[in-house]
């Protein structure tokens, strides 16, 4: 995974409470054994009509917003089903963080370890982002991870909170994994010290 | 210190304790996996040169995309999906390479990942259950801690066991009183939905408690445990008591002998200690309830069969107004309108909410000497193999087929619409899955969520119908 330190982008706003997994990425694009080539299918639905037309309404078809790398969620982005699928659409799709009041759990995790920022913002905030991705699709801002702020195109810098571990893993392009690997020995402790629940391949 | 049962079972398994720096790592007793979640996980553990750790605390089963028609004339479920076929292909070789036990679609034992677990006697009290999955909560129902977790997650748990997590916080839902004829488990979990949202439960993790809920079947709790997600909770846990010892008891993975008196002896230490604290709680009366019906389009827009649905321009949040407006236009329904009496085109009784045997028993008791209505598809679709060997014993399957309602192979089929089984655009369905969400059961489908008892009801009807105006089965 490579190092993230800042993301800088243009702005899109999609300000609908709960969007669930299912919208991000409809179920049926899930029969792929890959994470690659499944930005065509990122909100699919909202996206294109029955016949496969984009919807010229839909806030993502629209020209001033091709490009963008920040999306400006409603509240509980990500929710329902645990698909990975999810965050690999919407960074195919070119999406670099999504900026929400709140994530659903899963999709919170899934998206940190993918390098998808999870900015999580009060709703203030996330209202000005809303207003001013509607009336100026050029607007920018930065995200710093190291001092974990979101920077307004007026200056104004919002901190948002992210866990140290995800945090020191993303800046330093770590993959969590690797820690996991590092605790054999730990690991095979807890195994000697507990008898073995269930055996599948009894 | 007095402890919580999800207390307790977090702390049997640290590997190494949460930090100011790092999350906590968990030992997991047990790995379900399907083909739909694991394929990428496999790559990154080839692609390092690992292998599956403990393929003993594994297992696979294929359910998600895969169909659920009838047998062909050499007894095998025909896959016509190209896309399909090369999954589930790459699913049987990597269980095989890593020597993970699996069972494949149309074999004995294959099934739902939820419904398996359970029946096999797998899922027990106080172990660590995971799976690429969101209704992995559904195992909580014996007092083990489970949940769904990432493609990556899967990954880190094929190659090492454990897993890195912060420890969630903990929030009661009581449910008091007890149940009236024709309301059932189903009704609680969407009533609690309703009343906290689907992002309530959010960072936490529910243990489900009170008189109702001790009066449960597992089954019932299971469908409860089950819909933990659909509040924003990754795991819903239910105290094991005796109800949970028989169920588990004499299943093949069930422990024997001395073993099992062992088992019970730690089990019955599980439950919440008195006096021991919750971050939160919910409160509400199982006296109160009547059937509980979905009306939009997340489990959290849900309402009693005798409601209306809201009116946008009462909400007072501009959010939420925006959201039920989306809602009710995508469901094709007005404001204030009941939906006792709304036309249906589907019936769905079947997922990893509703298709074990107690559902498919109730659905059939209340179906037998009635007809599907002419307008309606219904189709019914158990569990898993093992569950539709149980119910054409005891001749459910015939009694569905002469009310006019399909009997279909095992599978997730219309719950998730990747598998060949779902609504065409704008139909109407009344559901036993868990999931209402726009194009779930196919692109432009409309999903009610209800129970079997409102499922069946309906079926009839052809409308959407509260079961208590007909014969209600005794069991329920
Ligand atoms: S039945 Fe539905 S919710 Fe359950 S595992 Fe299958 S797709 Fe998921």
């Amino acid at each position: 995974m490579k190092p993230i330190n800042t993301v800088a982008g243009r702005i899109a706003p999609l300000p609908i409470n709960d969007i669930d997994t299912d919208q991000i990425i409809p179920a049926r694009y899930l029969k792929t054994t890959d994470k690659e080539g499944l930005g065509k299918a990122a909100f699919y639905d909202w996206r294109y009509d029955a016949d496969g037309n984009p919807k010229p309404e839909f806030v993502l078809n629209k020209a001033e917003y091709q490009g963008a790398a920040v999306l400006i969620a409603g509240h509980n982005f990500g929710c329902g089903s645990s698909r990975e699928h999810a965050p690999w659409a919407l960074m195919g799709a070119g999406f670099t963080a999504v900026v929400s009041t709140y994530f659903a759990d899963i999709f919170r995790n899934n998206a940190l370890k993918n390098g998808l920022l999870p900015v999580i913002v009060d709703e203030e905030t996330r209202q000005q982002l809303v207003s001013l991705a509607e009336e100026d699709p050029t607007t920018t801002v930065t995200i710093d991870l190291q001092s974990q702020t979101i920077t307004l195109p007026d200056g104004r810098g919002v901190q948002f909170p992210i866990d140290p571990f995800s945090k020191y893993c993303l800046l330093n392009g770590v993959d969590q994994m690797g820690f996991l690997l590092n605790l054999e020995d730990d690991i095979h402790a807890f195994e000697e010290a507990n008898s073995q629940r269930v055996k599948t391949t009894a | 210190m007095p402890q919580t049962l999800f207390e307790k079972v977090w702390n049997n398994h640290i590997v190494k304790p949460q930090t100011s720096e790092t999350p906590a790592v968990l030992y997991i007793d047990l790995h379900l996996v399907h083909e739909v979640t694991s394929p990428q996980a496999f790559t990154e553990i080839r692609s390092r040169g690992l292998k599956v750790r403990r393929p003993d605390k594994t297992l696979g089963t294929m359910d998600h995309s895969t169909p659920t028609t009838p047998r062909n004339a050499l007894g095998i479920i025909p896959v016509v999906d190209g896309e399909a076929i090369k999954q589930l292909d790459q699913f049987t070789k990597n269980c095989a390479d890593f020597g993970i036990p699996m069972y494949a679609l149309g074999t004995e034992n294959q099934g739902i990942v939820h419904v398996i677990g359970p029946e096999q006697g797998l899922t027990q009290p106080g172990m660590t259950i995971v799976c690429g999955d969101s209704h992995t909560s559904t195992h909580g129902a014996f007092g083990a801690l489970a949940f769904g977790i990432g493609t990556s997650e899967v990954g880190h748990v094929l190659a090492t066991q454990t897993l890195m997590q912060y420890q969630p916080k903990t929030m009661a839902v009581r449910v008091d009183g007890s149940l009236a004829p024709g309301v059932v488990a189903k009704d609680i979990i969407l009533a609690v939905i309703a009343k906290i949202g689907v992002g309530g439960g959010t960072g936490y993790v529910f243990e489900y408690m009170g008189e109702a809920i001790r009066s449960l079947t597992m089954e019932g709790r299971m469908t409860i445990c089950n819909m933990s997600i659909e509040g924003g909770a990754r795991a819903g846990m239910v105290a094991p008591d005796d109800t949970t010892f028989d169920y588990v008891a004499g299943r093949p993975y069930a422990p024997k002998g001395a073993d099992w008196d062992k088992a019970v002896a730690q089990w019955r230490t599980l439950p919440t200690d008195d006096g021991a604290t919750f971050d939160n709680e919910v409160v509400l009366s199982a006296n109160d309830l009547i059937p509980m019906i979905t009306y939009g389009t997340n489990p959290g827009m849900g309402m009693p069969i005798d409601g209306r649905v809201p009116d946008p321009d009462k909400m007072g949040d501009v959010n939420q107004k925006m959201a039920m407006d989306k809602a009710l236009k995508y469901m094709g329904l007005q404001p204030n309108q009941p939906l006792l009496g709304q036309k249906i085109d589907v019936v769905f009784v079947g997922s990893c909410t509703n298709s074990r045997i107690t559902d498919l028993r109730l659905a059939a008791e209340m179906i037998k000497g009635r007809k599907v209505a002419d307008s309606v598809r219904m189709m019914v679709v158990p569990g898993s193999q093992q569950v539709k060997k149980q119910a054409e014993a005891e001749g459910l399957h015939e009694v569905f087929k002469a009310a006019g309602a399909e009997w279909r192979e095992a599978g997730c089929s219309m719950c998730i619409a990747m598998n060949g089984d779902q609504l065409a655009p704008g139909q109407y369905a009344v559901s036993t899955s868990n999931r209402n969400f726009e194009g779930r059961q196919g692109k432009g489908g409309r999903t009610f969520l209800a129970s079997p008892l409102t499922a069946v009801a309906s079926a009839v009807n052809g409308v959407v119908t509260d079961p208590r105006e007909m014969f209600v089965p005794e069991m329920a």
